[in-house]
């Protein structure tokens, strides 16, 4: 697969504060992308670099194989986490400008936002001004302004923040819907739940380093331990659990059920099979439960970051 | 290029949309006119009531010396006693009553004006000077002197102004420059301190609304500050056009319409006007037409546009450079003090030496020498001199802009920093 940006050890220094050290990362061409850290980490830099807001000290981003270029902004929409409009401006007079901007010219841009408008059911909204919309409404107009030129690299930074859940579903459908369509979308958050359930790829970024990258299921794949969540109904439980102490590694856990006697985590060799655990287990008590214990994104994050701290 | 004419647009029309705009460029002459015809017809309203005073002269010396006016009628009550005139005057509620006792040779008689209420100024003075004026010419008679004698041998001396290369010119003209200069010296601060605020609110409010960073993913963060003190700027233009028009068409109307007598108005200068002979008021009008209009209007302009775009980069630097407008006051001193230093230098200095060391060191001094340029270019400034300071003002401004697009860059990305001096010059360097 082709990757649409590719970042070459990008570098860049705020005075003696270091924002990006040497970070590389690629971003293929049609995949959603996590760009994830703790506050600070340098997310919005390097998406300002991208944007060429920000020139980097050292290092080349490249877009569709060449080094970024000014009219490269066409193909690219940035929905800023920071986001606004004129608050005494006309919605559609508004989307019109920003669209011009972006080089669309105006019968284009108003074609364009007038499907977009009714996608959304916001057509009444055009002759409004700003400042009569709740901050919901607002959000759907800077999306809508966002996707319009149809770039092929969307960037949302904290996507979802302030939507209602209706519209955040309504939204996330919609960026479901631009990549079916061929866009490339990266998402810069701390919200892992949203990485969890879209990306396909992700970075880990913290103080300006990166930590991990890659596809999301290689990622977890890399870390998980072999670990499984077990529930038995056992006559004698103390002792099913003092045997099962001497062979494997265990632990007690905690998850809903109705009449499980032992709710542990149980971790077993890299080369052990899971089936002969389950073999073991069988022969010693009635088993309910039995499921691999999958990292969440959430987990690494913290187990990453907590480490390099 | 495409991006900088959109922006401009936007500004143009964000600025001349606003109702406050819009209020003050229709409503400013409206309120201007209005306060004109008001002055003029409470003028007329005044001075349309005849003032009846009686005179109670015992001397019978002065009475035939008040001539009635407009203003004022005057009534001989001569003939009563003092106190029954007093009741006579209360009575039919005239204005008041004028006393004048007998007197000696010699001696001033007394004089002595009885009212409900103390009389206006001007006409106390009038009434003084009419009998002082008799006094004196019959002292002067007594004492054997042709009153017509002296009045003949008044002599009016008037200096003859001439520059070396034979151009005539007056006290008259150097009032002219002095008024000419002036006006354009301090339009240009009235503007520059107007408008440039306008740059910068429009610049805090763009990161207050935090549209800027959407903004900023499209266009160049200099193309939007030069889109921004250009399209403010025009704002400005068309504002000041749509005055002189307006203004000067409905003084027309209005002086037409309602044929209010504009010159009554005119109270001093009209009488400083009726005081000159013909002879100065062509002067008055030669000198007008004599001043470099030519060279005055262009220098005007470009002395406008720098001094307007030097100011305007500044406040915009300031603007991206805090979060809201309160935060603003500590930039402040550095862009009003050299208006201010401008024009008092421009008021005093110029006025006092057009050409001293003072006044052509701060037409040069990029920060004052578009006010105290414009202010001295009446008077006749070398082309070299001109060359410089404008080489100097333009060299400025590419540096300032320079600067003020610096800061602005990184400025109007960051929130929640109240930054000093030291913070703005590291800013320069990332």
């Amino acid at each position: 697969m082709n990757n649409l940006l590719v970042a070459e050890n990008i570098s860049k220094q705020f005075g003696t504060f270091t924002a990006l050290n040497n970070i590389s990362l690629e971003i293929p061409e049609g995949s959603i992308f996590g760009l994830l850290g703790p506050n600070g980490a340098g997310k919005t830099t390097f998406i300002r670099i991208i944007n060429q807001i920000t020139m980097p000290d050292s290092g080349r981003m490249l877009l569709d194989g060449h080094p970024l270029r000014p009219d490269d902004i066409q193909h690219i929409g940035y929905l800023p986490e920071e986001r606004g409009l004129y608050k005494s401006m006309k919605v559609g007079e508004q989307a019109l400008y920003l669209a011009q901007l972006k080089g669309l010219s105006k019968a284009e841009a108003k074609e364009r936002l007038q499907y977009w408008f009714e996608r959304l059911q916001i057509q009444d909204w055009w002759g409004k001004k700003i400042q009569e919309l709740s901050k919901g409404m607002a959000q759907k107009v800077q999306f809508v302004v966002t996707v319009l030129h149809r770039p092929k690299l969307l960037i949302f930074d904290e996507p979802f923040s302030g939507f209602d859940p209706v519209n955040a579903n309504l939204i996330k459908e919609e960026i479901l819907q631009l990549r079916k369509e061929g866009a490339t979308i990266l998402f810069s958050t701390h919200r892992m739940e949203s990485v969890e359930e879209m990306c396909d790829y992700m970075a880990l970024i913290h103080r300006g380093n990166k930590l991990l990258d890659g596809q999301v299921n290689d990622i977890k794949r890399r870390y998980k331990s072999n670990t499984f969540e077990v529930g038995l109904v056992s006559s004698d439980a103390e002792a099913l659990r003092k045997e099962l102490e001497t062979k494997f590694r265990i632990s007690d856990t905690e998850f809903k059920s109705i009449n499980d006697d032992l709710k542990l985590q149980i971790q077993i060799d890299p080369n052990d099979s899971p089936n002969d655990l389950l073999i073991y287990l069988t022969g010693k008590a009635q088993v309910n439960h039995f499921v691999e214990v999958i990292p969440s994104v959430n987990d690494i994050f913290i187990k990453t970051v907590t480490t390099n701290a | 290029m495409r991006n900088l004419k959109l922006i401009i647009k936007r500004e143009y029309l964000a600025r001349v949309r606003n109702k406050s705009f819009v209020v003050m460029t229709f409503l400013s002459p409206l309120i201007f006119v209005g306060m004109i015809v008001l002055i003029a017809y409470l003028v007329n309203l005044n001075s349309d009531v005849q003032r009846v005073v009686a005179i109670n002269d015992e001397s019978g010396q002065f009475v035939n010396e008040f001539k009635d006016s407009d203003e004022v009628k005057f009534i001989d009550l001569s003939s009563v006693e003092t106190e029954a005139a007093k009741g006579i005057v209360k009575e039919k509620e005239y204005y008041g009553l004028l006393h004048i006792s007998e007197f000696a040779e010699n001696t001033i008689p007394e004089i002595q004006f009885f009212a409900k209420e103390a009389p206006a100024f001007g006409f106390l003075d009038r009434i003084e000077r009419t009998i002082a004026d008799k006094l004196t010419n019959r002292q002067l008679l007594d004492r054997g002197i042709d009153v017509d004698l002296i009045e003949a041998s008044q002599a009016k001396v008037e200096i003859g102004i001439q520059n070396f290369s034979g151009e005539r010119t007056s006290k008259m003209s150097t009032y002219v420059k002095m008024f000419f200069g002036g006006a354009a010296g301090y339009l240009l601060m009235m503007f520059i301190i107007i408008y440039g605020n306008m740059v910068m609110r429009s610049v805090i409010e763009e990161k207050t609304n935090r549209i800027i960073e959407i903004i900023i993913s499209s266009v160049k963060p200099i193309h939007l500050m030069l889109g921004k003190i250009l399209g403010t700027s025009l704002a400005g233009i068309t504002q000041f056009v749509i005055w002189v028009i307006l203004g000067g068409v409905m003084l027309t109307l209005v002086s037409m319409i309602a044929g209010v007598d504009m010159s009554a108005m005119q109270g001093p200068q009209q009488q400083a006007i009726e005081q000159m002979s013909d002879n100065e008021l062509q002067q008055l009008v030669m000198d007008i037409a004599r001043l470099p209009m030519l060279l005055l209007l262009v220098s005007f302009l470009v002395y406008f546009i720098g001094g307007y775009f030097l100011y305007s980069a500044i406040y915009a630097a300031i603007g991206a450079a805090v979060d809201n407008e309160t935060d603003t006051q500590q930039f402040m001193l550095p862009v009003i003090l050299p208006l201010m230093l401008g024009i008092y230098v421009g008021f005093f200095a110029v006025i006092e030496n057009p050409h001293g060391v003072v006044s052509t060191v701060f037409s040069m001094i990029p920060l004052t020498s578009p006010i105290v340029m414009l202010m001295r270019i009446p008077f006749g400034v070398p082309w070299w001199e001109l060359a410089i300071s404008f080489s100097l003002l333009v060299l400025t401004i590419a540096g300032v802009v320079w600067v003020a697009a610096k800061i602005y860059r990184v400025g109007i990305l960051m929130y929640g920093k109240k930054p000093g001096y030291k913070e703005l010059y590291k800013w320069l360097k990332y």
